[in-house]
């Protein structure tokens, strides 16, 4: 027995906190995970696997991947180039700026789904002109990457601006002044810096997009192995009474967040290591 | 002086751009090389039906004129599908809940205005009626519409503004009381009632359908027929019943070539021949074998002991004057529905 | 962090800086960058944004008001609201114990806790909404321990504010934790030298320490809760006027094929949650300069 540090609550109160935390912990967030899985399991691992590799199914995890893949590349590069422009340098209006960045996240996701068909709808202000030209957005993967893309819109910046903030411009002058050009002051100064926060905010804006149903169920068209994405396919399924296969997706989607978690908390113990910056 | 994360950003980078190209591609194979291609936009519980009618759909076509044909299919509320249709989804054809649905896509210029003319039977090659499910043994009793009022009954049924079947049950419900109790005014007052005791109202049939037999909410399920049918089939006979009500509705969900979309397409004759198919004594089978009532005489004698015999009025009725009359007064924004919400 | 006190005196003492001053820093890439970001902001987020309210404005201002001022609009954005700030304060309170527990207290499975706050950011919300509401059905683990309580949770409005909680707790965490883990020990100490409770220094010197963060969480837990749609339908018996939410009477207009009720109904709420953001984060400057630390 250590004695109990002065700044240290009573054992009870300590007891009491821990067990609420646990309860919470385990009542919210726990339980429902788990929930997926018995459901998933529910008539074993062959109808588990089963589920997995009906067409239909693995159409929907393409179309999930090539969303995603488009939506990362998109948000990182220009959450990248949005960090720079907004943390590099003083301006005017600069506030305003951080403050749109955030916007799309108080948008319901409906919203974000809705605002897309009024601009690219057959009703919509562009949609005549799309439809003359042959082109697809809404009920297809443009559409669905778009409302993919506004959804997670922030995630990427949000974990760069503050970070770029608080490291200020220092590093990258002292580059400049030896003469380094732009792209070699990001790639070997800037870069090198935040690269942990970076990938963790790639990590978020991952599973948001993966997960995204709200948004994506508007402007999708839900035609069956075609424009469903893995968190549709999982309501089609359900709608059809194939409980188990629809959490067995859904168990996908659950894997997914159990992975990103990992690697984050793998991310933090690099992170926390790393300790004083160099 | 060494810059070890370099490597890993180009890396990184070079990831990125090769899996945004890829990507693409990758989805390329899951275009299967079909002659004709076909989207099919329907409503929640006709999914069994649909998967079954495009597989003979797809034999007869290539039997007929040796191309091969691929059908797509979406379900969702009857009128969400509508809107996607409207807001530019490619349907060929659309295979919706009610009439009034299709009425507003041809509003929009996507298909003639008399298209409920242009095939037999008011364009619906099959019709269902609303019944109620009830849990095993019947233990509220429930025998007609007035027992859904009683105190302690809790109804489950959609909401009449999102789904297309809530719309039919609605209907069914004024019937019965317009007929019984003799007034507007009393029929407003009885289906009012009835709206109380619902504690749920999902989005749509099939929420409704889980909502009742798997969560376990409610006494009674305001149920298309072939709703209440597959659910005995996929939950087991041994946990629900099905009531049938002294008068009912006849439920005429209508099928149509969205004009517009076929001619950008192409696809025209396809889409008519789909169509056609299921009007054949082959289509109305497998309607009847999916618990759709036939309009074929002879398919329906062959199955009439599936299909109780019930008190139906139609929409057409001098009670509701059609379906765009009967959403005017009912469901339109202030109508009769909004008002029972309203106080 | 002593750039950060930089960064405050800057903000908080001077005005900021006229756009001239840029020339003088010498990182390339300004007009680039902004240039990009402006482009890129306006393409995806700003003009979206600006049909919703150009779709809106196809209507009389009467119209509009109409469709604001329907009991059924007020109850759904009164059940929003209401209900998101309910579990937004449930979720500071709840976030704030968690906080605590996790960071000042060692006890085995606190790195498993710990990770299993960011799954309800994880996971899609409509694999909660199935999940929360197979759960909490009277039929359900749960449910069925509360219904002989009489408790009904899934299909009432307390269900919405099951999935709302669920929703909105990794945001109140993971906001308050790292400025908790930063904050120095020493003060809690002088405040116990100085006999200070153990109470009155949670309250004197944390509580305020922490403030801004908590404010932030609850505003972003707030934010993101109004606009929910995926985990709440599942759960909530949408019910005009009792458990029938914002977005789902979005979804309902739009079904009716109704598009500019929709989008004034949209544009209402998005007005209001920005504005509600705003004031927070005012809220959270002020605080920050009243106790004159910068978490």
């Amino acid at each position: 027995m250590t004695p109990a540090p002065i700044r240290d609550e009573p054992a009870l109160v300590r007891g009491i906190l821990i067990a609420l935390a646990v309860l919470v912990i385990g009542l919210f967030i726990l339980l429902p995970l788990v929930n997926v899985f018995a459901q998933a399991f529910s008539k074993g691992w062959e109808a588990y696997l089963a589920a997995l590799v009906e067409p239909d199914a693995l159409a929907a995890v393409r179309l999930t991947l090539l969303v995603t893949a488009l939506s990362l590349t998109a948000n990182t590069t220009m959450g990248l180039v949005m960090a720079w422009s907004l943390t590099k340098f003083e301006f005017r209006g600069k506030s305003l700026l951080i403050t749109l960045i955030d916007l799309p996240f108080s948008v319901s996701p409906v919203v974000a789904g809705l605002v897309f068909v009024l601009l690219f709808g057959a009703q919509g202000y562009f949609g005549e002109w799309l439809i003359d030209n042959g082109w697809k957005i809404i009920f297809s993967w443009p559409g669905i990457t778009l409302a993919t893309i506004f959804v997670t819109f922030p995630f990427v910046a949000r974990e760069l601006i503050p970070l770029m903030q608080e490291q200020g411009t220092m590093e990258e002058e002292a580059a400049v002044t030896l003469g380094a050009g732009g792209w070699r002051v990001f790639s070997r100064v800037t870069l090198p810096n935040i690269k942990w926060a970076l990938l963790y905010g790639v990590l978020l804006c991952n599973a948001r997009a993966m997960g995204e149903f709200g948004a994506v169920s508007v402007v999708s068209g839900h035609v069956r192995g075609e424009t469903n994405t893995i968190p549709l396919q999982v309501e089609i399924l359900y709608n059809e009474y194939q409980f188990q296969a629809s959490f067995a997706v859904a168990s996908l989607l659950a894997l997914l967040a159990i992975v990103t978690l990992l690697a984050k908390t793998l991310l933090e113990a690099r992170l926390g290591r790393s300790g004083g910056r160099h | 002086m060494s810059f070890p994360f370099k490597p890993v950003a180009k890396a990184a980078l070079f990831a990125a751009f090769v899996a945004a190209l890829a990507a693409p591609i990758a989805l390329a194979p899951a275009a299967r090389a079909a002659d004709v291609t076909l989207l099919n936009v329907s409503y929640d519980p006709t999914r069994e039906l649909y998967a079954q009618f495009n597989k003979l759909f797809a034999a007869r076509y290539k039997a007929d004129t040796g191309k091969s044909v691929e059908i797509k299919t979406s379900h969702g509320g009857s009128g969400k599908q509508a809107r996607s249709v409207i807001d530019g989804l490619d349907a060929d054809v659309v295979t919706l809940a009610l009439a009034y649905d299709i009425d507003a896509i041809a509003d929009r210029g996507f298909l003639a205005q008399d298209w409920q003319k242009r095939l037999p039977d008011n364009a619906s090659p099959y019709t269902s009626t609303i019944v109620f499910l009830v849990r095993k043994g019947n233990p509220k009793g429930i025998k007609d519409w007035d027992d859904l009022a009683k105190p302690g009954v809790q109804v489950i049924t959609p909401n009449p503004k999102t789904s297309g079947g809530a719309r039919w049950n609605y209907l069914a419900a004024w019937a019965y009381a317009l007929k019984t109790y003799g007034s507007e005014e009393k029929a407003k007052e009885f289906v009012g009632e009835l709206y109380r005791h619902v504690p749920v109202l999902d989005t749509g049939a099939r929420g409704s359908t889980v909502t009742f037999t798997e969560r376990g909410v409610g006494d009674v399920l305001l149920a298309w027929e072939n709703e209440a049918f597959l659910s005995k089939k996929e939950f087991g006979d041994d946990r629900f019943d099905i009531v049938v009500p002294s008068l009912s509705i006849l439920a005429e969900p209508p099928v149509a070539v969205v004009d517009k979309n076929v001619a950008r397409k192409g696809t025209g004759e396809a889409a008519e021949a789909y169509l056609k198919l299921l009007y054949s004594k082959e289509g109305q089978k497998l309607a009847a074998e999916n618990f759709y009532r036939p309009r074929d005489p002879d398919v329906a004698k062959d199955y009439e002991k599936v299909f109780p015999k019930v008190d139906l009025v139609t929409i057409d009725d001098p009670a509701f004057g059609g379906w765009r009359k009967a959403q005017q007064t009912h469901f339109a924004d202030g109508g009769v529905f909004d008002q029972i919400y309203s106080n | 962090m002593s750039d950060i006190t930089l960064d405050r005196t800057t903000f908080v003492g001077s005005p900021p800086p006229p756009v001239a001053q840029r020339a003088r820093s010498v990182v390339p890439g300004f007009g680039l960058t902004l240039g990009l970001t402006l482009l890129w902001l306006s393409l995806v987020v700003l003009i979206p944004l600006a049909a919703l309210f150009l779709k809106t404005a196809e209507l009389s201002p009467d119209r509009i008001f109409a469709i604001l001022t329907a009991p059924r609009t007020l109850n759904a954005l009164k059940i929003s609201f209401g209900l998101s700030l309910a579990a937004a304060s449930i979720n500071l309170v709840l976030g704030g114990i968690i906080v605590w527990v996790l960071v000042r207290y060692d006890f085995p499975g606190r790195r498993v806790l710990d990770a299993l706050i960011d799954i309800p950011f994880a996971l899609p919300t409509a694999v909660a909404g199935i999940a929360l509401t197979t759960l909490y059905a009277e039929n359900g683990w749960i449910g069925a321990l509360l219904a002989p309580l009489g408790v009904k949770v899934a299909f009432t409005p307390l269900g919405i504010l099951i999935a709302l909680i669920f929703i909105g707790l990794p945001f109140v965490v993971r906001t308050v934790q790292p400025v908790l883990e930063d904050l120095d020990h020493d003060l809690e100490e002088a405040a116990a030298t100085l006999g200070a409770g153990r109470w009155t220094t949670v309250r004197r010197v944390i509580a305020p320490a922490v403030l801004p963060a908590f404010l932030t969480g609850f505003a972003l837990a707030f934010a993101r809760a109004v606009g929910e749609y995926g985990s709440v339908i599942f759960i909530a018996g949408n019910l005009p006027n009792v458990s029938e939410i914002a977005p789902l009477l979005i979804v309902i207009r739009l079904e009716e094929f109704r598009y500019a009720d929709a989008t004034a109904i949209a544009a209402t709420m998005l007005v209001a949650s920005f504005l509600l953001l705003f004031v927070v984060n005012g809220l959270q400057r002020w605080s920050r300069s009243r106790t004159g630390r910068l978490a």
